[in-house]
């Protein structure tokens, strides 16, 4: 099963032609996944090709949508012209938007989630890693890889991943990877203030998914999202569940890289939300080195 | 981006937020043509980034970076105390900042002091108005201690600021009369302001009533985002690079994201997540970091190299650790930049380095047969505890 996108799942990418965006189709289509249509505006017609793979390029993502049957786009559109990019996808009917772009104005965002309420279109990031749900094949190929994660570090299992950053979700990839053990679906939200998917709306998916079994939920300083999170895996819950918080040691009042990440009001702090893990039962991570070790002391296998 | 005082007030009065007259000067000399607009009494007002202007102290011993002034003999003595020296406020940290502009403000019989503020609110994802009758003090405070005295209004941005949502912030102001009607265009003009030039949060406070019946923005602070500085030129024009740590200028240069702390082990990671949690691990292990220092994702040689020269220059620091989580990029080039840098600024210092994921073999095997006095570490654990036990 996993959550939100599968090794079937048919994918267009926003800014194909971008070296960005077309670096990491390239990646998606070397790891097996199924990239079905690029767009890029005035590039309708020409055709992208990678290994033997060929894959046309549609001027728009109602285009696209209709004749391959695209259901998830990856969003790799510049950040003046990523908010447009995620809400022509919403427009055309797709399933999910993965928004992979960094620096998009907060104006634009809340612009973009205004506009997407009460449509069905889920949207995950902006300025995050992706999703991935892992293949049968070597080093996990045959996956679903959408976005800039490193697929090969994968390996398909039972644990499912949550977080704001790509490089500490890949650590913990890499932890659960190197133990024997594998990955139902990992999800990175992104860094930003404002973004489409939060950590309940991921676990509350992982909670109903019978393929994962434990949860790793990471999290950051900024904002009150992983509090709530905690909150509702006390009352709803059924699997083990980890966590780790990142930004113990950040001072207030100063943007720790994400856009996101930055100590405002109390509940912000690290300790604040460490102290609310530990109230809902999270095994919490001493140091972003235990993560693994710790789902492994709670996950009765 | 945050912005000046002075710099705010201009901003308010071309949106019609109505502010006292004031005149900014960044020279001696032009103290007394100012003083001819701006008759005394007046306040004299040290412009710096930092908060707590009023009760900070200034290096030399001069008590508070605001003065009112009832003489322009008197402004005029302030403002030369003020100008060009430190100030140090319990926001700017020991060393304080040097203060460059003065900023003489009318002064105003003050009838009331009130808060008003628009900021994002993220849990709705929705800018919010958050205005309280506590004005003039630690709004934190407030919010702890009597939270019903804080009043908070929603704006949906799909249609901005509603009239009637106005009238409920000028409601729980407690305004009636002519002072409502000033206050629901105030409140108009400051909306516009906020989401026009994408600012991250308008403050004002306090905002007045003064005894004469007006409604006006005493202080003003505007910070904006960042991410939206390319459509604004004129915003970008009024950054101040005296109030920014120059290694924070320098990193900004090649895209690196660095901030200064107070300990002696640097460190160098690729990812925003990864760079804080191996700051938290330092920590944890009993030492000190030094900065949080973000390489980003794709990190190339010259950004290494420019990594290393920025850490470098801070003299805290007594020992660098690396840590880079090499998913997509090769751990080889990454490794071959630690190797550069190191070389080529003769690097004395005690620097571990943890390398995992793409190419890992080759570049722990260029690190090995570098000559460098360099340690490997496994896992991040590792490093930690391998940099903290070599600076001790």
């Amino acid at each position: 099963m996993a959550i939100f996108v599968t090794e079937k799942t048919r994918i267009v990418v926003q800014g194909i032609t971008g070296s960005f965006g077309a670096r990491h189709t390239q990646l998606s289509i070397d790891y097996g996944s199924q990239v079905v249509a690029g767009v890029t505006p005035g590039k309708g017609g020409q055709v992208f090709e990678h290994n033997g793979v060929k894959v046309p390029i549609f001027d728009t993502v109602a285009d696209a949508v209709k004749q391959t049957g695209a259901q998830v786009s990856a969003v790799f559109v510049p950040p003046p012209f990523a908010g447009d990019a995620i809400l022509e996808g919403v427009d055309a009917g797709l399933d999910l938007v993965v928004a992979i772009t960094e620096g998009i104005p907060v104006r634009d965002m809340v612009r973009v989630k205004r506009a997407m309420a009460g449509r069905t279109t889920r949207l995950i990031g902006p300025n995050c890693p992706g999703v991935v749900t892992p293949g049968t094949g070597k080093n996990s190929h045959g996956g679903c890889r959408i976005g800039i994660a490193p697929g090969y570090i994968h390996r398909k299992g039972n644990v499912g991943i949550v977080s704001r950053s790509g490089t500490l979700t890949y650590e913990a990839v890499f932890q659960i990877t190197s133990r024997g053990y594998g990955q139902s679906t990992c999800v990175g939200i992104g860094g930003d203030p404002v973004n489409g998917t939060s950590h309940v709306d991921v676990i509350k998916a992982f909670n109903a998914d019978p393929e994962t079994e434990a949860i790793i939920m990471i999290g950051e300083i900024g904002g009150t999202a992983e509090v709530e999170a905690a909150r509702w895996i006390k009352a709803n819950c059924k699997k083990p569940v980890a966590g780790f918080i990142a930004g113990a040691t950040a001072p207030a009042g100063r943007r720790m890289g994400h856009a996101g990440a930055i100590v405002g009001g109390a509940e912000d702090t690290a300790a604040a939300k460490i102290a609310a893990f530990q109230d809902a039962g999270i095994e919490v991570a001493a140091t972003p080195s235990d993560m693994a070790e710790a789902l492994l002391r709670i996950w009765k296998r | 981006m945050n912005i000046h005082e002075y710099q705010a007030k201009a901003l308010f009065e071309k949106f019609g937020v109505p502010c006292p007259k004031g005149v900014a000067v960044q020279t001696g000399d032009a103290f007394a043509s100012a003083l001819e607009s701006i008759k005394p009494p007046c306040v004299v007002k040290s412009q710096i980034h930092a908060g707590g202007r009023g009760k900070g102290t200034f290096t030399d011993g001069f008590k508070g970076g605001v003065k009112l002034a009832k003489t322009r003999e008197e402004a005029i003595d302030y403002a030369r105390r003020m100008l060009g020296n430190t100030l140090v406020t319990k926001q700017t940290g020991p060393a304080g900042r040097k203060v460059q502009t003065i900023y003489f403000s009318e002064g105003c019989d003050i009838q009331k002091e009130y808060y008003l503020a628009i900021l994002l609110d993220r849990a709705s994802s929705r800018p919010v108005i958050i205005a309280s009758t506590e004005g003039g003090v630690d709004i934190e405070e407030v919010a702890e201690k009597t939270p019903e005295k804080i009043a908070k209004v929603f704006v949906d941005p799909a249609v901005g600021l509603q009239p009637y949502q106005a009238r409920q912030v000028a409601f729980s102001l407690g305004f009636g009369g002519d002072l409502f009607k000033q206050a629901l265009k105030l409140l108009d003009s400051l909306y516009r302001m906020f989401w026009e030039l994408d600012c991250a949060m308008v403050e004002v406070n306090p905002l007045i009533t003064t005894t004469d019946g007006k409604l006006l923005a005493l202080d003003a602070k505007v910070s904006f985002d960042d991410n939206a500085l390319f459509r604004h030129p004129e915003i970008v024009a009024l950054r101040d690079l005296n109030e920014e740590d120059p290694k924070e200028i320098e990193a900004s240069k090649f895209s690196l994201s660095y901030i200064a702390l107070d300990g002696n082990i640097a460190c160098l990671v690729n990812g925003a997540g990864l760079a804080m949690s191996t700051m938290d691990i330092i920590k944890h292990y009993g030492g000190e970091p030094a900065n949080f220092l973000d390489v980003g994702g794709g990190a190339s040689k010259d950004q290494v190299e420019a990594a290393f020269k920025i850490i470098l220059t801070d003299p805290n620091v007594k020992g660098i650790l690396v840590n880079i989580f090499g998913g997509i990029m090769d751990c080889n080039v990454i490794a071959t930049g630690v190797v550069a840098a190191a070389r080529q600024l003769g690097l004395s210092i005690p620097l571990v380095v943890r390398l995992e994921g793409n190419n890992v073999e080759a570049g722990k095997k260029t690190l090995g047969e570098s000559g460098l006095k360099l340690q490997s570490a496994d896992s991040m654990a590792d490093a930690a505890q391998k940099i903290v036990k070599l600076v001790a």
